[in-house]
């Protein structure tokens, strides 16, 4: 549970750590100077994601995009990197409305800067043509 | 919808009553058609039907259900051959714990012997379970009929709609009577959105709904009494529990709660038997379930909840008068068949005859067809085939190499062919074929069954239905919440 | 008659366990490896599994589930004696290894192998099992049916959704869902606590602000033709819900990712004894079933929660496969596995299985095995010989724990030799 205080003497949060499958119990206590201190972590992945998570919380999207001439209607998309968190359903708005022809290889660029976040979309599989596919 | 053609025969309803009266019509020089309100014939009880084939020895001699069921029993084997549709003589057991019992036992042979029931014997517990191993210890005497059997009884009705319709009957589905009215050039029967029928004779054939059609030809008949039975499935893996039906001594109400081996090769075990206010009560309870296990389990002890794969409910068209029911109005030319409960599904073939009698004498010509065909074509069951059947059988359709359900092995081949033979929902196709009814209970084929049923109808996968009207399995295409505005995720 | 075709190791599944298998099977020497997949494409329920997290421990990257994949698939394609029939269903295998498998094109396939590899996968939990009264409408589906629909097919079931059990899929499915614009209403799980990893309930549920229902079932299911509700009740110690707790919610679908179960009836043809515990084979740690030269790896074998961990077994199994094969080929009579020199492995308190289930005397091997319920600290050991310590130990989470030379020093010091029986236990410590 990623659980909120706030009190007059800075801002304290409890969350679970998502880097990696361990799922560490983080703490963040930011002080009334704006200083962080985090526990709970076993690596510096787990601190930097506790510091990003109060600061600036990111996420890669996966999802998909329409896909013309090819065996399925859909084709598996990934950011290239982590996106602002706010942005999610936005970034989700703006692929509804993209389609791409087969043939794709993985990690093929599908829309670069994505709402000018500097970050790309990416193909995550093959798509092989396929003439007369639906 | 316009004015169809003027018929001879309009049956009311595609159970398994419904459907075998039109296949008996459909042997004479005579126009019939079906009406059906689902989207599939055989939607109804029928489809909740335990799917027994009773001996005839649990009705009290010269009621109609112990002259029909005898009488149908026995036309059964020559049906299901000509119509390929799975039936088996496993025998049936009725069996007794306490000396009170036996002597129920005693009755219901004597009664057997008195309804012309044909080899029936009393065996002692332990010769019993020599035949049944797992028949619980505490059973003491059994009254064993070699003519009991089991059949599928949805694959049965609408093997009938097919063989009625390929010698030239016509089947509506999804049309719900809502008005019948009778001039000086017979009757108009009126849908609910608006379709009309024109015949000279009707059957009405609605099962839990036959009495509000017969009120709709003016007849003033006893309600019919809405009785729930909710079943339940076992994995195949205790299939072989037992051969033979298990039935306990009866209650007032109904024939008990029972062990049912199926065609398909799971053990069933149920019907509850609760009266219902309403005809649209098709849920399942703990309280039910909770009821059949303890009862079965009585029966034979090791059935497990945790061996169950499924769980249905039907309603049965309770009679007030405990006997099938045959009204006329219109000086015979409208026959209504109300009360059709067990055992109806066996006395079905029986009561088509009969029904067909009685239209003969109210004036319908019977002519029979010089080209009638009663045989349907022959159903590939890719699972049942042997190698080189098999390998012959993909050589003629590669389509029968793709096998789609797994639990069940059943190939894409055989999912076209049920399409092509009138289903066309996913239920329709699962009932058909056995696709959706193993263990994982359509996790994996549901997908691919929507894909193959899209693709043989000409339809959107979005117009796919579990089981007709209102019942669609997909909302809307992928990213369609996306679009316009109104996604707020 | 048709022909058989002979192969060294025949892989059924070409999933992350069979393509890992496959690739490991030619490492060892293997001259030809076939792989028989039902699919039209290699890479099984990966492929649908569009979300990341995959790889962090064999590759240090967060893939997506096709991503994965494709850190194989080509390799398999490269490899001209590794066989691969798509489209191909099997339909029996005999305790001699002889597969009967059907094609399209090619109709009824016999094949012979000297080693199989299982990796044929697992399936999901159904309603059917769990018995929830009601009706039964169109709107019910399990998480990985609705995934399929969702990422592959290219239609979305339904639009307000409520989730039961919380299962990875189910939790990656809420996520999903939510993402593509419909309304997830909650996910109810009978346990205390969640059944999938602590980062899902994280990352798919918190993210998006759904609720999660501990302690909760689905009690009722309403709606007629399609669902247009759940009552959903909170349980008691014994999961009987409580009167008084039920709550509506308004839903037209219901998800069900109420747990995964070994796909094993293909196994069973070759009377292969499987393990009531995990559902899978039970095996040694050359992942070889009791059926000598029959090997099992991935959710056949065990459902694991990470593909890693899959990949990994895979490959043990792929080795030995090969390593059996050559030495059929080396004497055809064919030599089998000294069982004599085993232990049979079982598990203690607060363990819900262990794997292998059976060891060679002093191997030094990985024990794989899921605690019965979450703990915060334990202490792991094998016959009173401790193996290691854990903290945070949930059953979602699979352990892996290495079994060393001095343990078994320390076993063969207390008299265990093969043929007894060693126990696994989790006790709770500071």
């Amino acid at each position: 549970m990623a659980i909120d205080t706030q009190t007059d003497q800075g801002f304290y949060r409890r969350m679970t750590c998502i880097v990696c499958p361990t799922g560490c119990l983080l703490e963040v206590r930011k002080d009334a100077d704006g200083k962080l201190s985090i526990t709970g972590f076993q690596c510096r992945r787990g601190e930097m994601y506790a510091e990003n998570e109060v600061l600036n919380p990111k996420r890669v999207l996966t999802t998909t995009v329409r896909i013309r001439n090819a065996s399925l209607p859909l084709l598996p998309v990934r950011t290239s990197d982590a996106i602002p968190k706010e942005l999610l359903a936005e970034a989700m708005r703006v692929l509804a409305q993209v389609e791409v022809t087969a043939p794709v290889k993985t990690g093929d660029a599908i829309l670069a800067n994505l709402l000018d976040t500097g970050v790309d979309v990416i193909a995550s599989r093959d798509m092989k043509r396929i003439d007369g596919a639906a | 919808m316009g004015e169809r053609t003027q018929y001879d025969v309009v049956v009311i309803g595609g159970g398994v009553v419904g459907t075998a009266v039109l296949r008996t019509l459909s042997r004479y020089q005579l126009k019939a058609a079906l009406l059906e309100k689902e989207a599939e014939v055989g939607w109804g009880a029928t489809k909740a039907n335990s799917g027994i084939v009773h001996a005839g020895f649990h009705n009290k001699p010269g009621s109609w259900m112990a002259r029909l069921c005898v009488a149908g029993n026995r036309m059964y084997d020559q049906l299901c051959d000509e119509l390929d549709v799975p039936f088996q003589r496993n025998g049936l057991m009725m069996v007794a714990r306490t000396p009170e019992e036996e002597q129920i036992l005693r009755r219901f042979y004597q009664q057997g012997l008195d309804n012309g029931v044909p080899g029936m014997e009393l065996l002692d517990g332990d010769t019993a379970r020599r035949l049944e191993p797992n028949l619980s210890g505490e059973i003491t005497m059994v009254l064993r009929a070699a003519s009991g059997g089991i059949v599928a009884p949805f694959a049965l009705a609408h093997a009938q709609a097919e063989n009625a319709a390929a010698n030239g009957a016509d089947v509506y589905t999804e049309v719900a009577v809502t008005g019948i009215s009778c001039g000086d050039d017979g009757f108009t029967i009126t849908s609910q959105d608006g379709g009309t029928w024109k015949a000279k004779y009707i059957v009405n054939a609605a099962g839990l709904f036959a009495d509000d059609v017969a009120r709709m030809c003016g007849l003033d008949v006893p309600s019919l009494i809405p009785r729930k039975g909710e079943e339940y499935i076992l994995d195949q893996r205790v299939g072989d529990l037992v051969k033979h039906t298990i039935f306990p001594v009866p209650t007032p109400k109904s024939k008990g709660i029972l062990v049912i081996p199926t065609v398909g090769g799971n053990i069933m075990i149920g019907p509850t038997a609760l009266e219902m206010p309403r005809k649209d009560d098709l849920s399942t309870t703990a309280a039910g379930l909770d009821e059949i296990l303890a009862f079965t389990q009585r029966l034979v002890p090791k059935i497990q909840r945790r061996d169950i794969i499924a769980a249905f409910a039907g309603l049965r068209a309770g009679s007030p008068t405990g006997d099938f029911i045959f009204e006329t109005s219109h000086s015979g030319r409208a026959v209504h068949l109300l009360g059709i409960e067990s055992p109806g599904l066996t006395a079905s073939p029986a009561i088509a005859e009969h029904v067909a009698e009685m239209l003969a004498e109210a004036g319908l010509e019977l002519m029979p067809k010089p080209d009638f065909n009663p045989r349907r074509p022959r159903v590939i069951r890719f699972k049942k085939l042997s190698d080189e059947e098999k390998e012959e059988v993909i050589k003629r359709d590669p389509l029968y190499a793709h096998v789609v359900c797994r639990c069940e092995t059943v190939t894409e081949g055989e999912i076209v062919d049920a399409v092509r033979r009138g289903a066309r929902t996913v239920d329709g196709v699962k009932f058909l074929t056995r696709a959706g009814m193993g263990r994982c209970q359509g996790g994996f084929c549901t997908p691919y069954v929507v894909r193959i049923l899209a693709r043989e109808l000409g339809v959107s996968p979005l117009e796919i239905t579990k089981r007709g009207r209102n019942t669609e399995l997909l909302a809307a295409e992928a990213k369609a919440f996306l679009k316009g505005g109104e996604a707020d995720a | 008659m048709r022909s058989i075709r002979y192969t060294d190791v025949a892989v059924i599944g070409g999933g992350p366990a069979g393509l890992a298998a496959a690739l490991a099977a030619r490492r060892a020497g293997a001259e030809h490896v076939t792989i028989l997949e039902r699919n039209h494409e290699l890479g099984g329920i990966l492929q649908q599994c569009i979300h990341n997290g995959f790889g962090l421990h064999r590759f240090k990257e967060e893939l997506t589930g096709p991503e994965y994949a494709y850190r194989f698939i080509p390799q398999v394609e490269a490899d001209p004696n590794i066989h691969v029939y798509l489209n191909t269903m099997v339909l029996s295998l005999t305790p001699t290894k002889e597969i009967t498998a059907i094609h399209p094109d090619h109709g009824l396939v016999k094949l012979k192998a000297k080693a199989v590899v299982l990796a044929m996968g697992c399936r999901e939990r159904t309603r059917g099992a769990l018995t929830i009264p009601g009706t039964r409408p169109a709107g019910i589906y399990t998480a990985g049916t609705a995934q399929r629909f969702v990422n592959m097919e290219g239609y979305m079931p339904g639009k307000r959704v409520v989730i039961l059990g919380s299962g990875d899929i189910g939790l990656i499915m809420a996520r999903r869902f939510t993402l593509e614009g419909a309304k997830v209403e909650a996910v109810v799980e009978i346990m205390p606590y969640p059944a999938g990893l602590a980062r899902n309930i994280a990352q798919c549920l918190e993210d998006f602000n759904i609720p999660l229902y501990l302690s909760s079932t689905v009690t009722m299911i309403h709606g007629k033709d399609r669902v247009e509700g759940v009552t959903v009740s909170q349980v008691d110690d014994n999961w009987c819900p409580i009167a008084g707790t039920e709550r509506y919610i308004p839903c037209d679908t219901l998800l069900l990712s109420v747990g995964l179960i070994p796909e094993n009836e293909l196994s069973q043809t070759a009377g292969v004894p499987l393990d009531p515990r995990t559902g899978g084979p039970v095996v040694d740690e050359k992942r070889e079933t009791l059926v000598s030269g029959i090997f099992a790896c991935g959710n056949v074998l065990h459902v694991h929660d990470l593909v890693d961990y899959v990949s990994e077994e895979a490959e043990i199994a792929g080795e030995e496969a090969a390593r059996h094969a050559l030495r059929e080929t080396a004497d055809e009579a064919g030599s089998g596995r000294d069982g004599g020199q085993q232990l049979a492995l079982k598990p203690g308190s607060n363990l819900r299985y262990v794997l292998p289930q059976r060891i060679t005397a002093g191997a030094e091997v990985d024990l794989y095995m899921r605690v019965s319920h979450p703990m915060d600290a334990v202490t792991l050991t094998l016959s009173g010989v401790t193996l290691a310590k854990k903290r945070q130990v949930r059953p979602s989470e699979m352990l892996k724990i290495r079994l060393k030379a001095q343990h078994w020093e320390s076993l063969f010091q207390a008299g265990k030799a093969p043929g007894q029986e060693l126990l696994v236990a989790a006790e709770p410590s500071a």
